[in-house]
């Protein structure tokens, strides 16, 4: 084809196109602009209508009688534990799923926001200020954002295994600061005795008011992970996830999207920091170690990056095994147990349990296709 | 193969029933259920290891009764972080529901349950090895008790015995945290008092592997250094040390100098010969109820099953409290009713026998007991172990300081440089 062909039947087929779509849109835009408008709304309450299946009631209404029926050690240690490091894993597999940027410095930035409960609230040992909750709160936020918004910035513009080392070693020099800093995180010892307030009449470190609180705080960060990841914002991230390069020449501007995805992890990991130190009602320099930095990984990847509900399934299956494996397996080797567990989900299933339940329903579809269609044969 | 797989499954699921049932069926209060917590994991495991050996064996010397009720053991482990140490108690307590709770090993463990036993009342809590002053110092817990002595009661009487090999001045090498901080006071509690000089404290991260820097502050003028470094960290300190030239006497806080270190298979360890330390244990003790214990405990773990050569301070501890659980437990004939009421007054005012001497409570429920003061020597076989050079009884918490006098050990606290 020549170079003048060609340029002509593009042209022609650009007005054909323009022509048609024209002609398309124009006809129905009278009537239906005016009603998108009005009905922009409801459409989307309507949406959200269609978009809720009976298994999500099913699996609400599960949690919600759950504290009512298992033991409060269950309901604490166990339930409460979960959704609490699930958040955490969260803030990791938003930014690890949807960002394409794996930082070890989830924990490090959850510590931050407890460090900053204990310092600033009330607990056990002189060095805290004793504020009133409420502001502590948004202070404690307030850093973990701006802290993990730094780190951020820090670590974007570099890629894959080098982000890694770098909020690896934020992570590990922030352990170290604790660590060793006795005027504001008070050395090894840490924070004692950091409850929740009593607030309206309810003491929040009881296993059910925890358990609501945390359960809570888990489906806000679910559906907001869920909402964002829809939004502009969202699908430009999974742009750049994809390919920054074409992003950035199509005028995006890449560092600020990652530093801003970044920010947004903080507050989820800010959050389930807030609810890590009421939970133990301690914090100290292990809590922030490099063991913790690694786990909230595993969590993660145990469950499956692709999707939200990822980080609380990874983070379930970690803490029934870390409560539970020193009952199955001699006292000495239960650590070969976790270890085993977790191999065994990653080996056959690069994409976490996630992964696995997405193979077993393709199987399944596909058993039930092959019937259908041996039933509808005459 | 099919039918083959689904009566494994079968008999799995039955299995696993069959074992839950006991559970079940005799919780009405049959057996005694006594929760057993140490460190398996983290920078003790070695010794939490232990720990579990020396509590067993006070089970098994009761051949696993107590009036006329079975012992049942239930195990836990944390790694020496108070916050692993309250969920593993948590679990112990309120899921497993037992009765006693022996543990846990360190001491910052040891004031978090502290603090967790306040608000579970139905449990007696007795420690296992954990020697922060804090935990039975400050708002004791009515029901939390402790058999062994504490970290700074463990060097009481280092200070005279190093004032006696003529060592005026030294620098103290710790970890830091409460339990060094209890070590560090007892020995300069003595030791200042008797006119001697500490110009530098080092205060080095627990876990740390590199101490170059803290080789390098160390004063030309001091007579020798108190290292108060626990298992992985002593053996790194030491190599460290003797890499560089280093050639200054040494003296051993109570877990620098115990069993594991000891046991240390390196070139260096010849080292350690010379090195006087203090503690509430010492392996060539003769007295004849010592003498009995390290035999039963050689019997029941022979080097070759994974015990020590001699029992370490883990074990010790630990055998203690558990004795003294289940001492209280045959005096009032296995009776736990009203919130283990007769128990815990039998605990709080009996005298405990144990293979280094009697044992009582002072009225925050913590051991009054002995301390010994060794020098590690080299036996006939090549064996490192311990020989007493003094042996001091009924050191209390107080360290014969009247009670306004005293203040807790910290970093700065006690001072004389």
């Amino acid at each position: 084809m020549s170079a003048a062909k060609w340029r002509r039947a593009m042209s022609a087929g650009s007005l054909a196109g323009t022509g048609q779509t024209g002609t398309h849109r124009q006809e129905p835009a009278g009537p239906s602009s005016k009603e998108s408008v009005s009905s922009s709304t409801s459409t989307r309450l309507g949406r959200m209508r269609a978009s809720i299946k009976p298994r999500h009631i099913l699996c609400l209404l599960a949690a919600l009688a759950l504290p009512f029926v298992a033991t409060p050690f269950f309901t604490y240690q166990v339930a409460a534990q979960s959704l609490i490091l699930g958040l955490v894993a969260l803030s990791l597999s938003f930014l690890a799923g949807y960002g394409g940027m794996v930082s070890l410095a989830q924990m490090s930035v959850a510590g931050m926001a407890g460090y900053a409960v204990a310092v600033l609230g009330v607990s056990g040992t002189e060095i805290s200020l004793g504020w009133h909750w409420g502001v502590v709160l948004v202070f404690a936020l307030l850093i973990s954002v701006v802290a993990s918004a730094l780190i951020g910035w820090l670590s974007v513009r570099t890629d894959g295994i080098y982000t890694i080392m770098i909020t690896l070693a934020i992570g590990v020099a922030f352990y170290y600061l604790v660590l060793q800093n006795y005027s504001v995180f008070n050395g090894f010892q840490g924070f004692q005795k950091v409850h929740p307030p009593v607030v309206l009449g309810i003491k929040w470190r009881d296993p059910i008011p925890l358990y609501g609180l945390a359960l809570t705080c888990a489906l806000a960060g679910y559906f907001f992970v869920q909402w964002l990841v829809r939004t502009p914002f969202g699908i430009a991230l999974q742009g750049i996830r994809d390919n920054p390069r074409r992003m950035n020449s199509l005028g995006y501007n890449v560092t600020a999207h990652r530093v801003a995805a970044y920010a947004v992890s903080g507050l989820l990991a800010g959050v389930g920091g807030v609810l890590l130190i009421w939970y133990n009602g301690l914090i100290s320099p292990g809590s922030v170690g490099t063991g913790w930095l690694i786990n909230i990984l595993v969590i993660a990847v145990l469950g499956g990056t692709k999707h939200p509900l990822g980080a609380f399934l990874g983070a379930a299956i970690f803490v029934l095994m870390q409560t539970f494996a020193i009952d199955l397996i001699d006292r000495e080797r239960f650590n070969l147990l976790i270890g085993g567990v977790f191999l065994a989900i990653v080996l056959f299933s690069p994409d976490g349990l996630l992964g696995l339940w997405a193979a077993l329903r393709a199987r399944w579809q596909l058993a039930q296709a092959k019937t259908s269609t041996i039933r509808r044969r005459p | 193969m099919k039918a083959n797989k689904r009566s494994m499954m079968r008999t799995v699921i039955c299995a696993a029933a069959l074992a839950a049932l006991p559970g079940l069926a005799f919780a009405q209060g049959q057996p005694v259920k006594i929760g057993l917590l140490a460190t398996l994991e983290g920078p003790f495991a070695a010794g939490g290891a232990d720990g579990m050996r020396g509590a067993e064996l006070a089970v098994a010397q009761r051949a696993g009764t107590v009036a006329g009720r079975k012992i049942e053991v239930i195990k836990a482990s944390s790694n020496a972080n108070p916050d692993v140490a309250v969920n593993a108690a948590r679990k112990l307590v309120e899921q497993d529901k037992v009765d006693i709770l022996v543990g846990p090993l360190s001491g910052g463990e040891g004031i978090a349950i502290k603090d967790y036993s306040k608000s579970q009342q139905q449990v007696t809590f007795i420690n296992g090895s954990s020697g922060a002053q804090g935990a039975t110092l400050v708002n004791p817990s009515a029901n939390f008790f402790r058999f062994n002595t504490e970290g700074a009661q463990w060097m009481f009487g280092l200070g005279k015995a190093a004032m006696d090999k003529g060592y005026k001045r030294v620098m103290v090498i710790a970890e830091d945290y409460s339990f060094p901080y209890s070590q560090v006071q007892g020995f300069m509690a003595q030791y200042c008092a008797l006119g001697g000089k500490v110009p530098l404290k080092a205060w080095v991260p627990l876990g740390g592997k590199d101490y170059s820097s803290v080789i390098a502050r160390i004063p030309k003028d001091v007579d020798a250094l108190l290292v108060v470094l626990g298992g992985a960290d002593a053996v790194n300190f030491l190599t460290q040390y003797e890499n560089s030239g280093g050639d200054k006497p040494m003296l051993g806080g109570s877990i620098t100098v115990s069993q594991d270190v000891l046991n240390y298979k390196g070139k260096r360890r010849d080292s350690l010969v010379g090195t006087i330390s203090a503690g509430p244990i010492a392996d060539s003790f003769d007295g004849a109820e010592w003498k009995a214990f390290v035999a039963d405990y050689r019997k029941a773990y022979p080097v070759s099953a994974g015990g020590f050569p001699s029992p370490s301070l883990f074990a010790y501890t630990y055998y203690q409290n558990m004795k003294a659980a289940l001492d209280g437990l045959a005096a009032v004939n296995g009776d736990l009713s009203a919130n283990h009421a007769k128990f815990r007054q039998t605990l709080s005012t009996m005298t405990l026998k144990t293979p280094t001497g009697n044992i009582k409570l002072d009225e925050n429920r913590q051991a009054v007991g002995t301390t010994f003061v060794t020098e590690v020597v080299k036996d006939s076989k090549g064996d490192l172990t311990t020989k007493v050079l003094l042996k001091v009884d009924n050191v209390n918490q107080l360290l014969g300081m009247k009670k306004e006098d005293f203040q807790l050990g910290t970093r700065d606290v006690p001072a004389c440089p």
